[in-house]
């Protein structure tokens, strides 16, 4: 397994590391599905600090794990995009339309504490 | 040192293989990090392409020269299917297996130099270069 996945109140918190293979990516979708539903997670943070490459696979498979925790209920946060990384997924043309992204961990979970205390309703998503 | 290396590709973990493999070659040339992002980008895609349509192949790093410039260049070849129209899967968005599209094109836009030659039946080779600036 390449990503950890921690639970901080109503938050899991996975931490990506390093290079992940499309079974790894496909594993943390089914593990972070799993684990909003047991904990009732409201909030998601997938940390890819150590991604040191972000191809179109990994970005869809990103992109549909947001999606679907989404439509669990919770919200979710992409943080920690390396410069370099981001530079080459804009010259790739990858977007990670409909995902909210944040710097590192501490903004991701201040992100999460706005859009909780707003509420879901709020949000009109 | 081996100024060329080549990588099968089978599964899913070798396109981190050949990914690994091209920023060990290309550590004594002056890439930057940013350079080197992007030029393990395109092989990600590209190296991917080939799984998803052909099954299996090669990845063939090597180091190339021009003058006083010197670059990465990298052979990605199967004999999978071919490309029945290449102008379409150049185009962004175009994709027949689901995917987004962006493979072919996008790792043109990340590398300096792109060759792609297929045919029907006769697999694909894509030669793609980086040079150093």
């Amino acid at each position: 397994m390449r990503a950890s996945i921690l639970k901080q109140g109503h938050i899991l918190i996975a931490s990506v590391q390093g290079s992940m293979s499309d079974a790894d990516l496909t594993q943390l979708r089914e593990q972070l599905l799993h684990g909003v539903r047991r904990h009732r997670s409201t909030g998601v943070i997938v940390d890819v600090t150590l991604i040191d490459v972000m191809d179109s696979f990994a970005a869809r498979t990103l992109r549909g794990i947001s999606q679907v925790v989404k439509l669990l209920g919770a919200q979710v946060v992409i943080v920690g995009i390396q410069p370099d990384v981001a530079f080459a997924m804009v010259q790739l043309g990858l977007t990670l339309e409909g995902t909210t992204t944040a710097l590192d961990l501490e903004d991701g979970l201040a992100v999460l504490q706005e859009q909780l205390a707003e509420g879901p309703a709020a949000d009109g998503q | 040192m081996a100024s060329e290396i080549v990588v099968p590709l089978r599964s899913d973990a070798d396109v981190l293989l050949a990914r690994q493999k091209a920023r060990t070659l290309a550590q004594p040339l002056r890439f930057s990090t940013s350079e080197l992002t992007l030029i393990a980008t395109a092989i990600s895609e590209i190296a991917r392409n080939i799984l998803t349509y052909a099954g299996n192949g090669t990845v063939v790093l090597r180091l190339a020269q021009r003058g006083k410039t010197r670059g990465l260049t990298v052979v990605a070849r199967d004999q999978g299917p071919g490309i029945a129209d290449l102008n379409r899967a150049m185009e962004d968005g175009f994709s027949t297996s689901g995917g987004l599209g962006l493979g072919l094109p996008g790792s043109k836009r990340l590398m300096d130099e792109f060759d792609i030659v297929s045919a029907p039946g006769e697999g694909t080779t894509i030669t793609m270069t980086k040079w150093e600036r």
